[in-house]
Formats: structure tokens, C-alpha cells, sequence
């Protein structure tokens, strides 16, 4: 057995008392007191989050663009320095190795954000699509640390630590840089809350120190130390999917109704874009819903649901959501099912508990 | 107050038993957010499941610390299943059974048992 790592963030959770456990090859926090307490400190203040266990990997050279066209599902063209955008990771048959956020650096150079369980499958497939490129594929997930600031207050506290840049100026989905304690760090107006926040790259030896000056500069509003719970429950209510649940490499981007990271009219070929093209001209068969049940009970992954008629779908994601207080879920749903309003089961052991899709997401914060 | 090996405890008085789930269960579970009980008038049996509770997390197996009839059941859950950690030997209380064979209490842990027991387990 593989053992785990550690984040450079690891004795500051110890200290804190978290619940750490073994998460995606990582011991991580996954609770600092209760995760509906550290949720709505999310929604209502500012939490901060170590996500140094996310995967950072680098596309340099001439043709980096061209080879980040090549796996990636959005158009990376469309990209200005300084900005980003979510994509997804393709196979040939437009399911999902990964899904990323994708920065563009400079003109030749791009960082893509991937999820920590999938590093090493990530890297590999993205040198093995790099054949015949002049382009460098580098992973540096080992050399970089990550934290997240995320909630209403995140650019209040933010730039109390932040130097020589205005972070008020950094619209959603773009970065810039800024004097962190004295290192030039990355900081993306990015996250995976559903919340306004911020999420900052920083050498792994400074990394506690800008931890710890977040808590302390965060005191006045409200700040809290949250842990993966909490980052589960929050993305879910944004509706923001998390790969090995309702995302997979048996999942195409358009059944995960995702449709929007897919630029078919980019001038290149890319993987999976004739399956994908070819699945949109015939329909899909199931796709990715929202839903909320309807009696009690509390939908969770796997489990299976069913019409009238028999089974139907399952479900990828559940949870009872901290903030809107109801059970609520996402399912792979056979396309007839998958309308707002339509009724479904969930067999929650043994028991069909009714359920009806809705409208994506559950919650969605209000714009200032 | 007997404790099983799975977190519950059975609190008797006559021919009653009260029944709920553990400080050191409530902690492992995190947030309770709902509670599944047995009905009123059904029949549960020593060592099988009678229920689950289930926190933002994790599902857990609610298991019968004795056998009997379920003569009450805490309304107060259905609406305010964190009862069970704010307060999980008082008002977090789960059911009331009517025990059957009181001796199966016999086989339970007392406090002192469960202490250690809970050590053992590397907490």
C-alpha cells in the first residue's frame, strides 16, 4: 500500500484538532468542528480551505496551445493572459479522464488546476497526447501549495495580506499576482463553493505562514478553518461536479450536462469530438439532473432510482444541504425523466422515496 | 446505563427501556441531520438493526441494545435530529422499548466496560 502524503498544511491541522482522513492519496482535514457550522460560515463570512492536494501540472512551448487543444474540451483559444476557464479532460470517447480549470500564463504557457486523485493518470495521458508537439508537459503538484479563501468576506480579508496588487479589480474566472508575505504568488478569483473567494498558489515552505495570517486577519470576519466536508456539501449545492461521482471516464461531457465546455466549432480536432458530435445529433440517452426528495430520507452516491416502470438512473451525489435544509441529490437519469418537475424514487435501502427533478443549481449566491 | 459494542446505550428503569446512541457515537458521526426510528408497537430484536442515523457524511446502522416492543418514540427528532449531539444521553434519547427478556442485558458493557473499550479502539 501506497503511504500517504502529507500538505505542507498538515501540522496546522493537527493543531487545530481536525478530523483528517486518508483522501485521494492525501491525509486530509475533513472537519475542523461541524461541517454545517463550517458550511454556513462558508455562505454567510469566509472560510479558508487547503486544497494543496490538487494536482498543478504545466504546458510550455510553441505548440502548448495547440496540445491543450488537442485534450481539452473548451476552446483555449478564446483565452487572454490572465484568464481561465473550467474544461474537461477527454478520452477518445469524450468521457472524462479529469476535469480542470485551465489558466492561461502567457501566450505559450498554460496551467491546468486537476483534481488530486487523478495527478499521475492526468500527466501521463497529457505526455502521451504530447507526442509529435513542441510543447513541455511538467507536473509541479508536488511543488506547490494551494489555498482557498472562499465567502463574502474573502476579498476583505484577502487584501489585508495581499500586497502591490488590487484584488477588487480581478473579475471572476481571471488571476493575477500579488506580493503574499513577501513571495510573487498566483491568486485566481476561482472555486469550488458556489461563493465569491479567491484561491492562492504559494511555495509549500510558505504556506503555513499565510494559513496562519488568514486566521489571524480573518478573526474580525468570522473566519474559520474548513475542512473537505464542508467543501463536498458546498459544491453540491452549487451543483459543481466532483469526478468519481458524477463525473467518470464512462460519463460523456454531454450527459453530465456539461455542454458548455464543448466547443465543437474550435478550428482543431480534439479528443472525442466526432463520439461527442456524433451523441449530439442523436440525443443523449441519460444525463446529469438536479433533484430534491420530496418525503424524508437522504439520497447518497450509488444509489438507485426508479419510475413506475422500473429502474431509471442513480445517483451520483447526495447530501441534506447545510444551507437550504432538504435532502437533495444528483442522478444520472434515462432522458425522459430528466425534465424539471418530473417525479422519480429513491430507493433508499430497501424503501422508494419519492423525488423531483429541478432546476440546477440549488443555490446560487447573490451578485453584490 | 449499558452500553453495546456499536454505540448504543439502554437505560432501564422497571420493565422500560430507554435507548439512544453514545457521546463517542455522536462525535464519530459529526452533524446528525436524520434520524430513522422503528414505529411504535414494533417488535425489535437484541443485536439487529432498528434504525439508521445518518449525519451530512455517513450513514450509520442504528442496532436494537435489547429485545422488546416499542412503546415511545422521541417525536422531537423528526424536526431536530442534532438533539442526538447536543444532548445525546438526555433529550437526544431515541426510543422507548418494553424489554422482553431483561437478562439480554446481562451481556452488555457498563460504563467501566465501555471506557475501555472505546480506548482499545485507539481513541
Amino acid at each position: 500500500m501506497e503511504t500517504l502524503k502529507r500538505t505542507p498544511l498538515y501540522e496546522e491541522h493537527k493543531r487545530l484538532n481536525a478530523k483528517i482522513v486518508p483522501f485521494a492519496g492525501f491525509e486530509m482535514p475533513v472537519q475542523f468542528s461541524s461541517i454545517i457550522e463550517e458550511h454556513l460560515t462558508v455562505r454567510t463570512k469566509v472560510g479558508i480551505f487547503d486544497v494543496s492536494h490538487m494536482g498543478e501540472i504545466w504546458i510550455k512551448g510553441k505548440e502548448a496551445l495547440n496540445l491543450v487543444q488537442k485534450v481539452s474540451s473548451n476552446n483555449a483559444e478564446k483565452l487572454s493572459v490572465g484568464q481561465i476557464h473550467y474544461s474537461g479532460l477527454l478520452t477518445e470517447k469524450g468521457t472524462f479522464v479529469d476535469d480542470m480549470l485551465v489558466h492561461k500564463i502567457e501566450d505559450n504557457t498554460f496551467l491546468l488546476v486537476v483534481n488530486a486523485s487523478n495527478v499521475n493518470k492526468d500527466f501521463a495521458f497529457i505526455k502521451d497526447n504530447a507526442k509529435g508537439f513542441d510543447a513541455q508537459v511538467e507536473n509541479q503538484s508536488d511543488n506547490t501549495a494551494q489555498i482557498a479563501i472562499q465567502g463574502p468576506n474573502a476579498l476583505e480579508v484577502l487584501s489585508k495580506i495581499v500586497k502591490d496588487c488590487d484584488l477588487s479589480k480581478v473579475k471572476y474566472y481571471w488571476f493575477t499576482y500579488g506580493n503574499v508575505l513577501g513571495e510573487k504568488c498566483l491568486i485566481a478569483r476561482t472555486g469550488y463553493t458556489g461563493e465569491d473567494g479567491f484561491e492562492v498558489y504559494i511555495s509549500p515552505e510558505k504556506a503555513s505562514e499565510l494559513w496562519q495570517e488568514l486566521l489571524e486577519k480573518g478573526k474580525d470576519y468570522g473566519i474559520k478553518p474548513i475542512g473537505l466536508g464542508a467543501r463536498d456539501t458546498l459544491r453540491l449545492e452549487a451543483c459543481m461536479a466532483l469526478y468519481g461521482n458524477d463525473i467518470d471516464d464512462t460519463t460523456t461531457v454531454l450527459e453530465a450536462d456539461l455542454g458548455w465546455i464543448l466547443k465543437f466549432d474550435k478550428n482543431c480536432d480534439f479528443n472525442g469530438k466526432s463520439i461527442l458530435l456524433k451523441q449530439k445529433e442523436e440525443g443523449i440517452k441519460r444525463k446529469l439532473v438536479a433533484f430534491e426528495l420530496i418525503e424524508q430520507g437522504i439520497p447518497r452516491h450509488l444509489m438507485e432510482c426508479y419510475s413506475e416502470k422500473g429502474k431509471v438512473g442513480f445517483v451520483t451525489s447526495g447530501t441534506m444541504s447545510p444551507f437550504l435544509k432538504k435532502p437533495i441529490g444528483m442522478a444520472y437519469l434515462d432522458i425522459e425523466y430528466t425534465g424539471a418537475q418530473t417525479n422519480f424514487f429513491v430507493d433508499i435501502r430497501g424503501k422508494k422515496v419519492k423525488a423531483q427533478v429541478v432546476n440546477k443549481p440549488f443555490y446560487k449566491r447573490q451578485k453584490k | 446505563m449499558k452500553y453495546t459494542k456499536t454505540h448504543e446505550w439502554i437505560e432501564v428503569e422497571g420493565k422500560t427501556g430507554k435507548i439512544g446512541i453514545t457521546d463517542f457515537a455522536q462525535k464519530e458521526l459529526g452533524d446528525i441531520v436524520f434520524v430513522e426510528t422503528p414505529k411504535e408497537g414494533d417488535k425489535i430484536k437484541a443485536g439487529t438493526q432498528m434504525g439508521t442515523v445518518e449525519s451530512v457524511k455517513a450513514v450509520s446502522e442504528l442496532n436494537a441494545p435489547a429485545s422488546g416492543k416499542v412503546i415511545e418514540v422521541n417525536k422531537e427528532l423528526e424536526t431536530a435530529p442534532q438533539l442526538l449531539n447536543e444532548d445525546p444521553f438526555g433529550k437526544g434519547w431515541i426510543i422507548k422499548i418494553e424489554l422482553s427478556d431483561p437478562s439480554e442485558l446481562d451481556s452488555l458493557m457498563d460504563e467501566k466496560s465501555y471506557k475501555d473499550y472505546i480506548a482499545e479502539q485507539g481513541h
